[in-house]
């Protein structure tokens, strides 16, 4: 079972919040906080499993996820850090490829995916998590798959004519105008991720 | 009006959407948090709106905010009310929201259940998807037991898109309502081969979540499991299933050697790291669960090992880091495989990174030997010095103590430098672990004798050169060795060489800076130095001395007098007090040393920490009976003294009864004693509050040591752990030497008959020999417990529920409890259950009977295996078993047997057999079928052997067992065969003109009996723009238009888009309807407002809706033994058709009729069917289909005749169209 998926920047902004159990929010602050901490003092040439009994503070005391064998699986992508809590019964390596699919995932489904967009559209980042991992469980782990559901749910949406209606999307348009630029430096597309053996594991 | 509508979305263009909310927070970095609460303040308005639009867009935000840490769950209601929203869109973002902050203790959760139930049974897939995925994060007891049964029906969905989430969304549903788990077990088996492999693994990733768990109600699975791993491509999925046989195989050995041989093949073929990774990991579990050293397992040891030395070498610390951890657990039962890679692990501790670093000290923890001990230790200790970070290098503090003192000091040879390295470990600076160290030199000194002159000698040091440890690490714990210090001093003074030093040493002024307890300990150890030196010097004769030692102890003990601290404080002036009246004898002339060493006089046992808790309640005693009675309120004081005398009588009853065997209990009583007295570990209680001498039986068992001493025990100067070290390998080395000599001796005299020292120059763990002998006293624990005696498990374990037999067949209780349907009249419809409940009453005589034959058969098991098999008969029903299957030689062969008990399938096939409509879905469905159906071929030849060999098969079983035998998915709308159905649209065309397109479908609402949903779907054919849309029709009495409160009947219902060119979009309008039983049409209007650059224009278009019957009817699933007790209810009017001409296949023709008419397949049996529908107030519709040549009659039955005519009409006009 997966526990919780953080996504947060290098700054410990959190991005994407997925809880499979509920916690009240103080403490999935806290947990959030804690977690940033660990990996942010990892540099990026360590292991990607952080364990339960380390001797660093745990960041999923038994208390909140009611068993010791918890550990944080997480990757570390230009400015993000995804972070993945399981528990044993999940592969640390099958783990780290699901993360690598999520990337990719995104990637495909924003373009050239950068922090900005799971920014705005956290909502888009959730619908696409919600069709590789439902309740702690991985539903699919095949990008194709995954991208075809959601792209279809896109369109379903578009043909109800969205969340906001045309002329306030030229409204939006209109407020983008005032908008500083804001680099969009955070291409994770062009950075070259090692995996191991993603292609024969997928 | 249309200035309300333009109004409207000029509203709503000044609202924030999420983007704007999102930037807004990043413009506001200095005031967040007020700008956030002003954000709130926004949304709590927005959401007060009557626009659904504006709501979600709200809901929307707050699931933002809720991801910074904001509570929304006040907003909990208005999630509700956008995930009832119509539009997928709305309805996915109130779901979101939901399952972000929804759980148990969320009160409106409740009111979700139809909602719910109803996006569960929508005809769109998303929907579906979207309320699966909403469930599976907020699920509750009360929402598993009410939808079970819906998600379980959707585990056949005819989509894989909606089984697969149906079936991972089981596995909540379980932990929240466990008596859902038997009822949905076979069917979720039946998953493990579905035809999708994405619902393969979801199912398989249920099973191993529930086995993980419980693996033993499992077991009987493993054959099936088996096969999957030897045919299952998907990595994903063979991991599980290798994870799953990790768990099992320690419960089932045989299992482990069926294993070995496909897993160490896929470790040789894969590619795959992670496959391969949890390959070993299953192979070395496998390794465990087998008695060790069989001969030909080493090789699978040996590939295990070389395969992780090859991980653990490569540059990704990734594998790096999972290969130490698969080989620690290698380690616990084959350390020489493992050892022999010392170097490599030993390298691994200097590896940058951190988690590796421990991962390895882990390793070393059980690499250890006597031999290497101390070469380990040393390495380790060179590590703590180079160390950067208290926190690792605590961790190897740690790790040296856990080394050195695991399964009591079985590694050991050499005490004095034990000590040595523990005296060096109190130098390191910050460390937290103070205590441990002082744990570990009062265990060694108390339990291990022939150390303490040695340990004393240390001790004395240590507290001689306190001021190192107090002063620089004033607030850290390693002063916490004083602690240890000063209590071997102590009470072991005796040892002591230079008592007067170290008395004065503790009496230093500085002691009173250290913590309380410590000081505590300072003061009562000074008083046993005291007496040890006072006897000393009595006997020497130097009385003066002795004065002047207790003149000492007067002057300094007031330090402490005047401590802060209560403890310090008390023993400090009480003994004060004492050694004042000491002087006083002393000035007598009085020998007082004798009494004073009395004091102290005895010998403190070590006690095994969890002894207390495990002493036994002596037989006899009930912890729980009044020792008293206690008073009763109800009595008045002036009954006392009556109470008094009857309690006393009750006294004296009570009293005779232990009388009568008085002899019995004093017998028992001494026959306890007698065996608590040879029982050394038992602790006595003595008689006097004096401690014992050692001659008491409590530690005579203990023998006292004879030491050689080939060490000197005192070594000068500060101990160096390096010197123990050179002196145990010349020790080694001599006795190395000696043997030599000894075994050529050996050699000459029994000349071949040798044949365990192979090598002279491998040293085997027994060759070496301790230093001295050295006894290590065990700590005492009461009778009969042990000291690894598990302490009882959480019994609030969640899991715990889960534990289930499910090889049991099926009770007739266990249901899923299935939604009654509220609007049914009791008179006109009879109880859907009713029927079910009786039917079945029956059948499970049956399988019980099965049943028990199959427990005798498993009774008879461990007989039948030692016999030779006779009958053919036998051999078949244990080709069921898990037994036969394990004692099978070829493990390429498993039996294909899909369901390893026959009882329990049949039984919750026939349960489910709810069949959904999902009619535009249907081509995607063509091949899945075809998949499954050669697998459902397998199913049915091996329940036809089944079924022959339950002889008392009865005739008026046999529809019902039909029924069985066709599983709910072949049946679903007839798309058994293979050709495919043409496209159907449920929408028909309602009106059009050049601008405006307009087709619609009518749908009943499950919610409410007399409401109805007209979906329309406007297309902008034009090339204009089209707004402020309109939609009115002209109520009749009996349907009527639904409007918002405060408008007029004529009032129109504004579309709520607008259209831009080649755009379409649909939009919803309630209608209330008394009566159903008649088609009705409604006369109305749109009108719009054309714009283009020409300007804009307005225009009408007129329509006429037409509700016919079908549109009352709401596709319902039926079971067939509910069906057809509805038939002969009698209850029904009955009606027929017959239409001729009809050309197209049968499953076409029953594809339309669920289609256009809402119907559900029953049952069908060649070219005859049974349907049903449910009207939207109730009525039951049923028919019956039959096709011949070039005709199709239909029969049907329902409550109603008027509605029944009326359909079937319909049903007519459609199918003459075909």
């Amino acid at each position: 079972m997966i526990n919780a998926i953080l996504v947060f920047n290098n700054h410990g902004k959190p991005r994407l919040v997925r809880f499979y159990q509920h916690l009240a929010e103080e403490v999935q602050q806290q947990i959030i906080r804690d977690t940033f901490h660990l990996v942010l003092k990892r540099d990026d040439h360590i292991c990607n499993f952080l364990e339960c009994g380390s001797p660093q503070p745990c960041p999923c005391p038994h208390s909140l996820f009611g068993g010791s064998d918890y550990k944080l699986i997480y990757r570390h992508y230009a400015t993000l850090y995804f972070v993945f809590c399981v528990d044993s019964s999940e592969s640390e390596l099958g783990i780290l490829d699901l993360i690598q699919v999520f990337v990719e995932t995104l990637d495909k489904c924003f373009e050239n995916v950068c922090e900005l967009d799971l920014i705005f559209h956290m909502d888009k980042v959730h619908h696409i998590l919600q069709e590789m991992v439902i309740g702690g469980m991985v539903l699919e782990t095949n990008m194709n798959e995954i991208v075809a559901q959601v792209e279809a749910q896109g369109k379903l949406e578009k043909a109800e004519g969205g969340l906001s209606a045309a002329p306030s999307r030229a409204v939006s348009a209109v407020k983008n105008i005032n908008l500083p630029e804001i680099p969009r430096n955070i291409n994770i597309g062009d950075i070259n991720i090692k995996v191991p053996n993603l292609s024969q594991f997928m | 009006m249309a200035l309300k509508m333009v109004k409207g979305s000029i509203d709503r263009m000044f609202d924030k959407n999420l983007q704007d909310l999102v930037r807004g927070i990043r413009n506001h970095k200095e005031d967040e948090a007020k700008y956030i609460s002003q954000c709130i303040d926004e949304i709590k308005q927005e959401l007060k709106q009557d626009n659904i639009a504006v709501k979600a867009n709200a809901v929307c935000k707050l699931t933002y905010l809720q991801m910074l840490g904001y509570d929304i769950s006040w907003a909990a209601f208005n999630i509700i009310e956008v995930m009832s929203a119509s539009k997928f869109t709305f309805k996915r973002i109130g779901y979101l929201a939901a399952s972000q902050c929804f759980h148990e203790g969320t009160d409106v959760i409740m009111l979700t259940t139809n909602q719910i139930r109803k996006d569960l049974s929508s005809p769109n897939q998303y929907d579906t998807g979207v309320a699966l995925t909403g469930l599976s994060c907020f699920v509750t007891p009360d929402l598993a037991r009410d939808l079970a049964n819906d998600i379980m029906t959707l585990m056949s969905h005819t989509k894989p898109y909606i089984r697969k989430k149906a079936v991972l969304i089981m596995y909540k549903v379980f932990l929240k309502y466990p008596e859902s788990l038997r009822p949905a077990f076979p069917r979720l088996k039946e998953k493990l081969e579905d035809p999708d492999p994405g619902v393969q693994s979801a199912a398989v990733n249920v099973i191993c979540e529930l086995a993980r768990r419980n693996p033993k109600n499992y077991l009987s699975l493993a054959p099936l499991f088996f096969k999957l791993m030897t045919s299952s491509t998907n990595n994903w999925v063979l991991i599980k299933i290798i994870k799953l046989f990790g768990a099992l195989t320690p419960l089932e050995p045989r299992l482990g050697k069926k294993l070995i041989e496909p897993l160490t093949n896929l470790i040789h073929s894969t590619s795959a790291m992670s496959l391969l990774y949890e390959c070993v990991n299953t192979v070395i579990a496998v390794l465990i669960s087998l008695s060790s050293g069989m001969p030909n397992h080493s090789a699978s040891i040996q590939l295990c090992v070389q395969k992780l030395r090859i991980l653990i070498e490569d540059s990704d610390q990734n594998l790096k880091y999972l290969g130490l951890l698969a080989m620690s657990k290698i380690l616990k039962t084959h350390p020489k495989s493992v050892q022999s890679h010392k170097d490599l692990i030993l390298q691994c501790l200097d590896d940058k990174d951190e988690s590796i670093r421990l991962r390895a000290l882990d390793l070393l923890y059980g690499m250890v030997s006597k031999k290497n001990l101390m070469e380990i230790v040393k390495k380790l200790m060179i590590h703590v010095d180079k160390a950067e970070g208290t926190t690792y290098r605590d961790e190897l503090l740690t790790k040296i103590i856990d080394i050195c003192s695991q399964s009591n000091y079985q590694y050991i040879t050499n005490f004095e430098w034990y000590i040595s390295i523990l005296v060096e470990l109190t130098r390191l600076e910050g460390t937290r672990h103070g205590h441990l160290i002082a744990a570990q030199m009062l265990d060694v000194a108390i339990r291990v004798k022939a150390i303490r002159k040695f340990a004393v000698s240390q001790m004395a040091m240590l507290l001689d050169n306190a001021h190192l440890i107090a002063s620089n690490t004033q607030r850290n714990g390693i002063c916490e060795v004083l602690y240890a210090a000063a209590w071997i001093c102590g009470e072991f003074s005796e040892h002591l060489e230079e008592a007067n030093q170290t008395l004065e040493a503790m009496l230093r002024p500085k002691v009173t800076t250290l913590p309380g307890h410590i000081q505590a300990v300072y003061v009562q150890n000074m008083v046993k130095l005291y007496a040890s030196i006072l006897q000393q010097k009595e006997q020497a004769g130097e009385k003066e001395a002795a004065q002047e030692i207790t003149q000492l102890m007067i002057e300094r003990l007031p330090q402490f007098v005047q401590s802060a601290d209560l403890e310090v404080q008390e023993r400090a002036s009480c003994i004060l007090q004492l050694i004042k009246y000491i002087q006083k004898l002393q000035v007598k002339e009085v020998p007082v040393a004798e009494e004073v060493i009395a004091l102290f006089a005895g010998e403190l046992n070590p006690v095994a920490p969890k002894a207390q808790k495990k002493v036994p309640v002596p037989e006899g005693l009930d912890l729980d009976a009044w020792i008293n009675e206690p008073p009763s309120d109800s009595e008045s004081e002036d009954e006392k003294p009556k109470t008094i005398f009857h309690e006393e009588e009750q006294r004296h009853s009570r009293h005779r009864q232990p009388e009568i065997d008085e002899e019995e209990l004093a017998r028992r009583r001494e026959a306890r004693k007698q065996e608590q007295a040879n029982n050394p570990f038992y602790i006595k209680s003595s008689p006097s509050p004096q401690k014992r001498y050692q001659d008491t039986p409590g530690v005579e068992h203990i023998p006292v040591v004879q030491i050689d001493l080939s060490v000197p025990l005192k070594v000068p100067g500060m101990p160096m752990s390096d010197q123990y070290v050179k002196l145990e390998e010349e020790r080694r080395h001599k006795q190395k030497l000696e043997k030599d000599k000894k075994k050529k001796k050996q050699k000459k005299e029994k000349r071949g008959k040798h044949h365990r020292h192979n090598s002279l120059h491998t040293e085997s763990e027994e060759d070496i020999a301790p230093a001295h002998h050295v006894d290590i006293i065990t700590e005492e624990m009461p009778e009969n417990a042990l000291p690894s005696d598990e302490d009882d498990k959480d019994p609030n374990d969640p899991y715990k529920a889960l534990d289930i037999d499910l090889d049991k067949p099926l009770a007739d209780s266990e249901k899923l409890p299935v939604q009654r349907h509220r609007n049914v009249e009791t008179l006109k419809s009879p109880d859907s259950e009713a029927p079910l409940v009786e039917k079945k009453s029956k059948k499970p005589k049956k399988k019980e009977k099965k049943h028990k034959d199959k427990e005798r058969d498993k009774g008879k098991k461990k007989e039948k295996e030692k016999k030779v098999v006779e009958e053919e008969e036998e051999e078949v029903k244990k080709g069921e078993d898990l037994d036969f299957w394990l004692s099978t030689a070829p493990p390429a062969a498993p039996t294909p047997q899909p369901q390893s008990e026959p009882g329990m399938g049949t039984a919750v096939v026939a349960e489910s057999q709810v069949v959904k409509k999902e009619e535009r879905e249907e081509q995607d469905e063509e091949e899945e079928d075809e998949g499954k159906k050669s697998s459902k071929h397998k199913k049915k030849k091996h329940k036809k052997e089944k079924e022959e060999k339950s002889k008392d098969k009865k005739k008026s079983k046999k529809k019902s067992h039909h029924s069985e035998e066709e599983p709910p998915e072949s049946v679903q709308n007839g798309t058994l065969e293979d050709e495919p159905l043409p496209p159907m649209s449920s929408y028909r065309l309602l009106a059009e003109n050049p601008y405006i397109k307009m087709t619609y479908d009518i749908q009943g609402n499950l919610q409410n009996d007399s409401q109805v949903t007209v979906s329309v779907i406007f297309e902008n054919k034009s090339t204009s723009f089209l707004k402020s849309m309109e939609l009115n029709v002209l109520d009749s009495l009996n349907t009527k238009m639904l409007r918002p409160e405060g408008s007029s009947v004529h009032d129109g219902i504004p579309v709520p888009f607008q259209l831009p060119p080649g755009i379409s979009n649909e939009a919803q309008f309630v209608f209330t309807l008394q009566s159903i039983v008649m088609a009705q049409k409604l006369k109305g209007t749109l009108s719009f407002i054309v714009k283009n650059d020409e300007g804009s224009t307005h225009e009408k278009l007129d329509f006429k809706l037409h509700f016919s019957c079908a549109s009352y009817l709401i596709t319902t699933p039926c079971y067939s033994d509910a069906f057809a007790k509805l038939l002969e209810s009698g209850d029904l009017h009955m009606s027929s058709i017959k239409v001729d001409g009809i050309s197209i296949s049968f499953q076409h023709l029953l594809a339309k009729i669920c289609f256009h008419h809402h119907f559900s397949v029953v049952e069908r049996v060649d070219s005859c069917a049974s349907m049903y529908s449910r009207s939207i107030q109730g009525h039951h519709v049923c028919l019956l289909v039959k096709k011949g040549e070039n005709s199709v009659s239909i029969d049907g039955k329902c409550n109603d005749s008027t509605l029944l005519s009326n359909l079937l009409d319909e049903m007519k006009e459609t199918l003459s169209k075909c």
